[in-house]
């Protein structure tokens, strides 16, 4: 198939990016949406033109590092599906497609389909974790955690930390993020001692990096490759008005 | 010159407890002047950067990818092993560490291999400590599977994604130092130079991939943690940016690189559908347990695969290996699908694949089960070749998937380079000529958690802190030759794309030195890689400059070392004269095929030390001896 790509062009973060036309020919059906890329990129470095940059490494759908919103869409039309495992296949010969970056606030611009996704990195610094010292720690029996727990906690954990939810939410908040990294841990035995420090520091941080709040667009979870559900967002609540209350002061 | 892997001696029960004991310390107060330097941070450099930052050492951490978080382990799917014996079915650590050694065909060093064992019931204690959601029963207890190569279910697993949760959790451990400041993390940077002064480790060159620039870092001790070399094959079942590149700098600057040739072909992955192919996807081992693999029985079959009947199907693993079956080891699993195509009974596009089918299990446990159990594995099936696994048999092919050789290091992890340490896929340790299941992720957070911050300790307790610094003139000679490499791959102005070359290199590696060798395929490749070495020198093409964000940059730079890794590679592949493991050589096999060994003469761990991309590099041995597992044929009949 043939398609028509506007592709957001932009050298840094300081350049004034605009869309550039590209055509993509022969694309086979059974190609991945970045290997179509590649094959545009080879064009262009043949014709001695500066290839797109595109963040991917795993092309499994696993890493969280490829990041492109696509007619509009965070990680592209296919509910639940990285923009790696999004197949040429969902797209009809002809198409035009529009090609953007993640856009927020807090998700700097590095080049072209390029962002800095520091911040992530930062609210999980600020807290996503259970302050565990390298061995002597129990043993994993002596902790007895119920099926439906561990699994609500594993629904929570399978967050890639891509950014979608952040690129797709009209207010550029991180909520969905946050919150399932929250959830994992407050369901969890290990995660309850530091509840409270941790959903405090976390929200505190998301702010500081420019993240909005949640309004409940629901559109996180709509852009959630992972298909991580608002519901986490609804416990991160609880955990933290829980947090607020008047002496706790775990 | 024969090398000493430094094993201690004694009965190997209580090898690495006596090791603990005799290995000095560093006091507290004085953890905080070493600085040492992470290369990576996947599981072995993301635990083993955690743990020194949370004993009081300077730790800077590097990595390629945009977040720590991101590094390939985390597309481990399966599970990982421990000795816990919770199913009661009979494990130990002598267990663990038997099946092993066996499964790695007797080329692994004994001692190093127990101690994997020994603390691998540590690291499900750790994990589960920092909050991964490991399976568990309806009573709360850790749940188990069974895996390749094993008879007993040790495998503790998250889902599919068990690489993933174990690395976020090291992750997490990792996020806390660097918010206590212990850590410091260089996210985008790529090491392109080990500095070495007076033949000791004392820092490393990187090129910072948003403003191109070539930083140096100076540190007491350096550890590399930067996974394996599969891509060399192009096709792989790695991330894109998993390169030889650090391993290989610091192989140039003398460590040793040993046995090149072990690398894992994988056999569950999804065939390839065509050229435009970037790189193959792989399903997770688990899916063996359930699943069925088969052929038809008939050559050049046409029918669709649920329309041909049982009886003229070919369970080839269940006949040829009636104990272990489908969960036969990989190494004999891929070659058994090899063979089923070679001998044209192969199916889908191009007649390389083979069938693994979950019908009988679905009828047997119900789809709701097996969706339980595997469930996003078949949705990635599908999104990736638009068919429906609960309807019809999933296509499988293997691909390579990891590489067992690594720079060789000594029973502390430290590499012939005094201060360069080696963790990890990048080691050549454990693992011998083939790795069973579930124990990557096992042997990754061994090194990290639990083994490094021990022997580390031993090493700088003998030295001075902050010695030589990053003015030394070492630093700056190191900086303009990778200053000077950067502008070589630029002007060269050529009119092939890495990506292109990068093809040609995985054709001949695949073709000739991949799942099966000969002495006159591996002479083919030797005659072809520097034919296309100097095709690259004269023809690359790159745009873009040196001093930006630069993709085309990084994967030629990443190829010019694959260029040269992959002669040794097969230099080492021609040498060793045997069968054995994932090196497999076509003059070596019984009668009905198997793996022959040759114990008498290729007992040793092969370590090359490089002297210049085209001379002939230097063969160290290490005579491997087995005291405590009796080398035997190995079978799985």
């Amino acid at each position: 198939m043939n398609l028509t790509l506007h592709v957001w062009r932009q050298k840094d973060a300081n350049d004034k990016g605009r869309l550039e036309v590209y055509q993509a020919k022969n694309v086979s059906a059974d190609s991945s949406f970045l290997e179509m890329l590649d094959e545009v990129n080879e064009e262009l470095i043949k014709e001695g033109k500066d290839p797109i940059a595109f963040d991917h490494d795993c092309r499994e759908g696993i890493c969280g590092m490829c990041s492109q919103v696509i007619n509009g869409r965070a990680h592209g039309p296919q509910e639940k599906t990285t923009v790696c495992q999004l197949h040429m296949r969902q797209f009809k010969d002809g198409d035009d497609v529009f090609i953007e970056p993640w856009r927020a606030r807090a998700f700097p611009i590095v080049k072209d389909l390029v962002v800095d996704r520091a911040a992530l990195d930062k609210i999980i610094q600020a807290g996503g974790y259970t302050s565990a010292k390298t061995g002597g720690v129990p043993d994993g029996n002596a902790l007895l955690i119920p099926k439906g727990d561990a699994d609500y906690a594993m629904d929570a954990a399978e967050c890639i930390g891509c950014g979608a939810c952040v690129a797709g939410c009209p207010n550029s908040s991180a909520m969905l993020f946050t919150s399932a990294k929250v959830a994992q841990l407050a369901i969890q035995p290990q995660g309850v001692p530091e509840a409270a420090r941790r959903v405090r520091s976390m929200t505190e941080e998301a702010k500081a990096c420019g993240m909005g709040n949640c309004t409940n667009h629901y559109e996180c979870q709509a852009s959630c490759p992972k298909d991580i559900n608002v519901k986490f967002i609804a416990k991160l609540n609880r955990e933290y008005l829980k947090a607020m209350l008047p002496g706790n002061n775990k | 010159m024969i090398l000493d892997g430094k094993c201690p001696t004694g009965p190997i029960q209580q090898s690495w407890d006596k090791h603990r004991q005799e290995m000095k310390l560093v006091n507290p107060a004085n953890k905080r002047k070493f600085k040492i330097l992470m290369v990576g941070t996947g599981l072995a450099g993301g635990a083993g950067a955690a743990t020194l930052g949370e004993l009081g050492y300077n730790v800077e951490a590097f990595c390629y990818q945009d977040s720590a978080r991101r590094a390939h382990s985390i597309a481990a799917q399966g599970g990982i092993n421990a000795a816990k014996n919770y199913p009661n079915d009979g494990d130990s650590i002598y267990r663990l560490f038997y099946d092993t050694v066996k499964g790695g065909d007797f080329r692994a060093r004994e001692a190093d291999v127990w101690r994997l064992a020994q603390v691998s019931n540590n690291i499900i204690d750790q994990c589960v400590a920092q909050g991964v959601p490991f399976a568990r029963d309806y009573a709360g207890y850790l749940d188990n599977r069974s895996f390749g190569g094993a008879q007993v279910s040790r495998t503790f697993y998250a889902r599919g994604q068990t690489g993933q949760q174990l690395l976020l959790g090291a992750y997490s451990a990792l996020a806390r130092q660097a918010k206590a400041g212990s850590v410091k993390i260089h996210a985008r940077r790529e090491m392109l130079d080990l500095v070495v002064v007076d033949g000791v480790a004392r820092g490393i060159t990187c090129r910072n991939l948003i403003t191109g620039e070539i930083e140096s870092h100076w540190g007491d001790a350096v550890v590399l943690a930067t996974g394996g070399y599969v891509n060399v094959f192009y096709l792989s079942t790695n991330a894109m940016g998993c390169s030889v590149t650090a391993a290989w700098k610091a192989a140039k600057k003398g460590a040793y690189f040993a046995n090149p040739c072990y690398t894992q072909i994988h056999p569950t992955c999804i065939p390839q559908s065509g050229e435009h192919q970037s790189k193959l996807t792989l399903m997770s081992e688990s899916l063996r347990n359930d699943g069925r693999i088969w052929v038809p029985k008939k050559e050049g079959e046409k029918r669709h695969p649920n329309e041909i009947p049982e009886e003229e199907r070919d369970y080839y693993l269940e006949r040829k290996y009636p104990s272990f079956g489908n969960l036969a080891p990989r190494d004999i699993a891929s070659r058994a699908a090899k063979e089923a195509c070679d001998d044209k009974r192969g199916i889908g596009p191009g007649g390389r694949g083979v069938y693994l089918d979950y019908a009988a299990s679905i009828k047997r446990l119900g789809e709701n089960t097996i969706r339980e159990r595997y469930g996003n594995l078949f949705e990635m099936y599908e999104k990736i070749t638009d068919e429906n696994a609960y309807k019809e048999p999933m296509r499988i092919y293997p691909a390579p998937h990891y590489s067992m050789g690594g720079l060789w290091v000594d029973y502390n992890c430290m590499s012939n380079v005094p201060g360069l340490f080696v963790l990890g896929e990048a080691n050549f340790s454990v693992h011998g000529a083939n790795r069973l299941g579930a124990s990557a992720l096992m042997q990754g957070l061994a090194d990290g958690y639990f083994v490094i911050p021990y022997t580390i300790a031993h090493y700088l307790a003998q030295i001075t802190p902050g010695k030589i610094k990053d003015d030394h003139p070492a630093f700056k000679e190191s900086k303009a030759a990778v200053e000077n490499e950067t502008k070589k791959l630029l002007s060269i102005n050529g009119k092939k794309t890495p990506a292109e070359l990068h093809r040609e290199l995985g054709k001949i590696m695949w073709n000739n030195v991949g799942m099966a060798r000969s002495e006159q395929s591996l002479k083919e490749a030797l005659k072809q890689i520097p034919e296309l070495r100097e095709q690259f020198w004269k023809n690359l093409k790159v745009a873009g400059s040196g001093a930006e964000f630069n993709q085309q940059l990084e994967n030629a730079g990443r190829l010019a070392d694959f260029l040269e890794f992959a002669e040794l590679f097969a230099k080492d592949a021609l040498h060793r004269d045997e069968s054995c493991g994932g090196h497999f050589r076509v003059e070596h096999q019984t009668e009905d095929g198997e793996a022959m060994r040759d114990d008498e003469n290729f007992c040793y761990a092969a370590a090359w030390e490089f002297k210049g991309a085209d001379k002939e590099p230097e063969l160290h041995k290490e005579p491997l001896k087995f005291e405590n597992v009796h080398l035997a044929v190995r079978s799985y009949k």
